[in-house]
């Protein structure tokens, strides 16, 4: 279509300004021997323009919980507020650090209770002295269940077949490590609102030690 | 109910006008719009601190409503936020803040804090769910250096080191993403952020007009509105009048108006009725 010079641009702010401000995503985290990897990509997207090429979508609510954010950012960075609040709260009165299966289920409270108003898929993420490193899921109507591994977001779909056939319970460190940035790798270069570089958290007994892989340095796969 | 006890208001939004809208619109007559400041508005972090940028066109529909606007609106002494979007909406929305802000800082007898005021933007407008129309670009300099922030209308925020939003913004960004690099000297700064600006003026019809520059520095703010007038209006070269005489007068003929009778009715002044 030829560029109409009479027609004013301002049709083109309804269309991506007003467009709620979602994370098409790729998300990740994966218990290993000691703690939990969790991972995730750095696009964020208003309908087709990227307003955030270096987002951190690895959020912090504990010390030694994290979530990975998927689906409406701004539904999700409220949530996360809201849960760092409670938890915070909790641990104050507890005396101790939070359990992450506690944290997993102020999140699940939050998405089940809303679930009709938000748009958010979580992963939740942490190591507590009861059980290690764990991983709840909570998808999109707000069931919460633990699991190894999980993936989520709209670049998941691309990389079930890559997790399910690489990934091995209780791997060491390094083996996990390079298993979710090749996991994320193959997924932002699938899905076109994947993308950036790759941010990783390894969750441990001592804390958390934060990674980042530029775009350049992201492991090459069959490109042709 | 009388005038000593006036009844109370629903609280929050009337959506009345929506179904009137969708009624109109579903007759084929036009939609009313809400006045819209298509905008450019950008903010960087520079060696040494903040600078905001906005340019001055506000638009309804495409009529431009206001020519030299002020898109950088004031927050705290060390705060500004430059809005896009609905125009009652960022002015509101600023100033509310801006008051809480200003109350915080009392009670706690401390500089706000950057951090602060996005936490107060982003609860505001998620607890509205994108119904307040504002985009804004919150930058200041606080205890903990300089920040940058750019707050989406239904509640998300970026923190990041350079940004722009509004209609304007794609123009703009490609300007920073070939020229940000993180130790800018102020006046590199300025000059980076003018041209931002003025990309957005010279190609997205939603903006124009002027550039406004905000710079905030560690204990100082330097709001120079009006900074350049991207496109200058051109100066006649001559005056383009003819001169009397111009136009060659062929032929004239003179018609004598021939008075056939007068008469003059008198009107008597009408007095008001007072009884």
């Amino acid at each position: 279509m030829p560029p109409v010079i009479t027609d004013l641009a301002m049709n083109t702010e309804s269309d991506w300004m007003n467009a709620a401000h979602s994370t098409g995503t790729t998300i990740m985290a994966a218990e290993f021997d000691g703690g939990v990897i969790i991972g995730a990509d750095s696009r964020t997207t208003t309908g087709s323009y990227i307003a955030n090429r270096v987002t951190d979508k690895l959020t912090k609510v504990t010390s030694h919980i994290y979530c990975c954010r998927s689906g409406s950012a701004a539904d999700t960075q409220a949530i996360a507020d809201i849960v760092a609040y409670h938890l915070n709260f909790h641990g104050m009165e507890l005396g101790e650090e939070p359990l992450v299966e506690t944290g997993a289920s102020v999140f699940r409270e939050l998405c089940y209770n809303y679930r009709d108003s938000l748009m958010a898929g979580i992963l939740v993420a942490g190591w507590d002295k009861r059980k290690g490193g764990q991983v709840y899921s909570i998808p999109i109507g707000g069931m919460c269940v633990r699991q190894q591994v999980s993936i989520g977001g709209s670049g998941s779909s691309y990389i079930y077949g890559f997790v399910d056939a690489n990934y091995k319970s209780n791997m060491s460190k390094d083996d996990c490590v390079k298993f979710v940035t090749s996991a994320l790798a193959l997924a932002m270069s699938r899905d076109g609102s994947s993308g950036g570089v790759v941010r990783l958290g390894i969750i441990t007994e001592d804390g958390i030690e934060r990674k980042v892989v530029l775009g350049n340095e992201l492991p090459k796969f069959f490109e042709d | 109910m009388s005038v000593l006890c006036p009844e109370t208001p629903a609280p929050g939004f009337s959506f009345a006008n929506c179904k009137r809208n969708a009624l109109l619109e579903s007759k084929g007559f036009p939609v009313p719009k809400a006045t819209k400041t298509g905008t450019t508005i950008v903010g960087i972090i520079f060696k040494d601190g903040v600078i905001l940028g906005a340019d001055t066109r506000a638009t309804e529909d495409t009529t431009v409503s206001d020519k030299n606007c002020e898109k950088i609106h004031y927050l705290a002494p060390n705060m500004y936020c430059c809005g896009a979007g609905t125009a009652a909406d960022t002015e509101q929305t600023t100033q509310m803040i801006s008051s809480q802000l200003e109350l915080h800082r009392l009670f706690t007898n401390r500089v706000a804090r950057v951090a602060t005021a996005n936490q107060m933007l982003k609860q505001y407008l998620f607890r509205y769910q994108g119904h307040i129309g504002a985009a804004l670009v919150l930058g200041g300099v606080d205890s903990t250096g300089p920040h940058l922030y750019s707050i989406y209308p239904h509640g998300s925020t970026d923190k990041l080191p350079y940004t722009t939003m509004g209609s304007g913004s794609l123009a703009a960004m490609a300007v920073f993403e070939s020229r940000w690099n993180p130790d800018l000297e102020e006046e590199e700064g300025v000059k980076l952020v003018r041209d931002a600006i003025a990309a957005g003026i010279f190609n997205d019809l939603g903006s124009g007009s002027n550039v406004d520059i905000c710079i905030i520095r560690k204990g100082s703010v330097d709001y120079r509105r009006t900074f350049d007038e991207a496109n200058k209006k051109g100066v006649r070269q001559s005056s383009y009048r003819y001169p009397k005489g111009t136009t060659a007068v062929l032929s004239s003929k003179t018609i004598d108006v021939e008075v056939v009778d007068v008469t003059v009715h008198p009107i008597e002044p009408e007095h008001m009725d007072t009884a």
